[in-house]
């Protein structure tokens, strides 16, 4: 077994029993923290295969940005764990019924004798001075550089969807309105007293 | 040398793991979500790995947008989230019932 392959089994034990943590921890924050840890052997497997860049943007963008959300949310939230957990015994069977059904057929589809070794060799490595990133931007802002662009967009109304859901107004809170700051003139806030100088004694 | 055929073996297991997770926690849609999270991640390992095998970076860049709209869609679920719980005073499932459907 050479260490390849040792890397590729450990990272795929980790990565599955993650995923099963997540679908059956009690608590929300546990199945949150599993989905981190699968995130992270995910990232391992995407390095052996040769993508460096995405390795990096799924620790980054997804352990660092999504999942700190999904912590947030579930530590605001007020989650009764026993209500939620009610069904779970009565659907166990079926899902692992379906889970199997789907493995199995797939595992008929993509398995060894249609995407073994001897349809698909193993390509050779990347030189040590290859640069994944250098090549994936190249593709993107060349090729795709359309898509990127839609990309931004959907970042963008996801951001202005997120905020204009959340907001609320509440009535107790002082807000500032500009207009009404532009409009104030010198008269309206300075008032000059005229008085008499005084003698100093 | 590890097979094409073992990577995608191992996309399919972390895809119907999911689907099984949103069997058996139909009621909690945090951990739906998740799911579908974790949906994502089985395809985008079938994308690079054959990228890999096929030496064609289109699926690295595929992956690339799908990890976009998957953080877009988190993002949106979450708030969405938020308000569901402050309006009714709980995230369970089967109480969405206001549209009838």
């Amino acid at each position: 077994m050479s260490f390849t392959e040792i890397v590729f089994y450990a990272f795929s034990a980790i990565m599955i029993t993650a995923a099963l943590g997540v679908i059956s921890a009690r608590n929300p924050v546990h199945s949150a923290l599993f989905l981190v840890l699968t995130f992270f052997a995910t990232s391992g497997i995407w390095l052996l295969l040769e993508a460096e860049f995405l390795a990096i943007t799924l620790v980054l963008v997804y352990v660092g940005a999504v999942m700190v959300l999904f912590l947030f949310v579930v530590m605001m939230l007020d989650i009764n764990i026993t209500v939620m957990r009610q069904g779970f015994i009565k659907y166990l069977p079926i899902g692992i019924l379906v889970a199997l059904v789907l493995v199995t057929q797939m595992v008929l589809l993509v398995g060894p004798e249609n995407f073994g070794l001897s349809q698909f060799a193993e390509p050779a490595l990347k030189a040590a001075d290859y640069s994944n990133t250098r090549e994936l931007g190249r593709v993107i802002y060349t090729d795709y550089v359309y898509p990127f662009e839609v990309a931004s967009v959907i970042l963008l109304v996801a951001i202005v969807a997120a905020i204009a859901l959340t907001m609320r107004r509440r009535p107790e809170t002082k807000y500032q309105t500009p207009i009404k700051q532009m409009m104030v003139k010198k008269s309206d806030r300075l008032r000059i007293v005229k008085m008499q100088a005084e003698e100093k004694q | 040398m590890i097979p094409l055929s073992s990577y995608l073996i191992l996309g399919a297991i972390m895809f119907a793991i999911s689907v099984a997770g949103i069997f058996i926690n139909r009621k909690n849609i945090i951990i739906i979500l998740m799911c579908i999270e974790l949906m994502l991640l089985a395809v985008n390992i079938n994308f690079i790995a054959f990228s890999h095998f096929l030496n064609d970076l289109a699926g690295q860049v595929f992956v690339f947008f799908i990890l976009t709209v998957a953080a877009a869609e988190a993002a949106i679920g979450l708030a969405i989230l938020v308000v569901l719980f402050r309006n009714r005073g709980s995230i369970d499932v089967s109480k969405l019932d206001q549209m009838k459907g």
